[in-house]
């Protein structure tokens, strides 16, 4: 299977970083080009959702949330039990793997698209849905126990808290761009179209450049962060990814939604996590879980488990349909 | 030209505590401040600023010396442990005294 070409461009970004090109992308390109991919997500998810009534989605919706949580407290238990992690180290990386990628289910979109999948326009509200719930579970995982966490005694205050989950960047563009999408319809963005919709793959690409100079940054972390983390971040996505592809063929997605899910639940955040648990779990090591969502699981979803999930998806569909 | 003399504190860390810090040292009693970017290495690593995991920042605040010391001791208990900052004072002559 040839690689997707955003795909390509993280490959470069990655090896300008490893062979210390001459290359640096300004921090004020950064930010604009994440405040405009997270905003054209949700914009184009919006107009999608608006064509499904909402009593058909939101049960699935609530299932993949529920199960997704597995991820969080199952990843929280391994690195506490097999990998003697501190419980601010385990509760922050277990953060990290509960929430999602939306670049890397923006690849995944992508990919589909190229191969004439289909898929459900509404699992964007999934994406919106999967990034948060994660990221509280990791900081009451932290504190030593649910009555601290209600007493908001830790570094954080629960009102500090829930600002920097609800009001971070990432949840709060997509779930802005989702209702703008929503109320507009897919006439009312023709007018914005030009700019969010037709050059997303360009943008995307120019973002995973960034990224890849960004990860390229992070693998020196990975000699510190040792063997069992190295193995953790390649297994969890695996499993994870495994878990949703069963979830999403469960609750009835095509074979296109199905890959998504997948995706979703194999991928790691390394935009709202990383900004959500260096307030709010400030103790914990941000080499560790960075160097792990961004430096292992982020190039191994992109390079080989978005595939991956797609194959796992169309086996099981396959399989049940017929028996 | 009448001067006075003043503290400088300089504090760099990370971009993201701006709001948070910026917040306790006006109620700390400063009477301003000044943020820049900055990039840098220290004991944390190297902070390059190539994304916002990884920015720091450069804050200034002019003010008297029981401020500065009340700011660096409340810094030191809340944020030295978790965070990467450095934090430094000097002496500076500034005009027009009392805005600081």
């Amino acid at each position: 299977m040839p690689l997707e070409p955003v795909v390509l461009f993280f490959v470069l970004g990655l090896a300008a970083g490893l062979a210390r090109a001459d290359l640096k992308l300004p921090t004020a390109l950064y930010d604009t080009l994440s405040i405009y991919l997270l905003l054209a997500i949700g914009l184009k998810g919006g107009v999608e959702l608006a064509r499904h009534p909402l009593i058909d989605v939101l049960p699935q919706a609530a299932a993949a949330v529920a199960v997704a949580l597995i991820i969080p407290l199952a990843a929280f238990a391994v690195l506490r039990r097999l990998g003697h992690f501190s419980r601010a180290d385990a509760a922050s990386i277990a953060a990290h793997y509960g929430s999602v990628s939306v670049v890397t289910f923006a690849v995944g979109t992508s990919y589909l698209t190229r191969l004439a999948v289909p898929y459900e326009g509404y699992m964007v509200a999934f994406l919106a849905l999967l990034e948060f719930p994660a990221l509280l579970l990791g900081v009451v995982l932290a504190r030593r126990s649910a009555a601290e966490a209600r007493n908001g005694q830790g570094a954080l205050g629960n009102r500090e808290l829930l600002r920097e989950v609800f009001l971070g960047k990432s949840v709060f563009l997509l779930v802005g761009g989702l209702l703008i999408g929503a109320y507009a319809g897919a006439d009312g963005i023709k007018s914005i179209s030009p700019l969010f919709v037709d050059p997303f793959k360009g943008v995307l690409a120019l973002f995973l450049l960034e990224m890849g100079l960004v990860a390229a940054g992070r693998l020196g972390d990975l000699r510190r962060v040792g063997i069992f983390l190295l193995s953790f971040a390649l297994i969890t996505p695996l499993v994870a990814g495994t878990l949703g592809a069963v979830t999403g063929w469960a609750i009835g997605l095509s074979i296109g939604g199905t890959t998504l899910l997948a995706i979703l639940y194999a991928s790691a955040s390394y935009i709202a996590a990383p900004a959500a648990m260096r307030t709010a779990v400030p103790e914990a090591n941000p080499a560790l879980s960075i160097g792990a969502s961004l430096g292992v699981t982020f190039p191994f979803n992109l390079l080989v488990g978005i595939p991956l999930y797609h194959w796992l998806a169309v086996s099981l569909h396959t399989l049940g349909a017929a028996s | 030209m009448t001067t006075g003399k003043r503290k400088l504190l300089t504090v760099i860390c990370e971009a993201r505590l701006e709001r948070r810090l910026t917040t306790d040292i006006m109620k700390l009693g400063a009477h301003g401040y000044t943020v820049s970017e900055a990039r840098g290495q220290g004991s944390r690593g190297v902070r390059n600023a190539a994304w916002e995991a990884s920015a720091n920042i450069r804050l200034e605040v002019v003010c008297e010396s029981a401020v500065a010391e009340r700011i660096a001791a409340h810094l030191q208990a809340h944020y030295y442990d978790n965070y990467a900052m450095i934090l430094y004072s000097s002496d500076v002559d500034v005009l027009r005294p009392e805005k600081f």
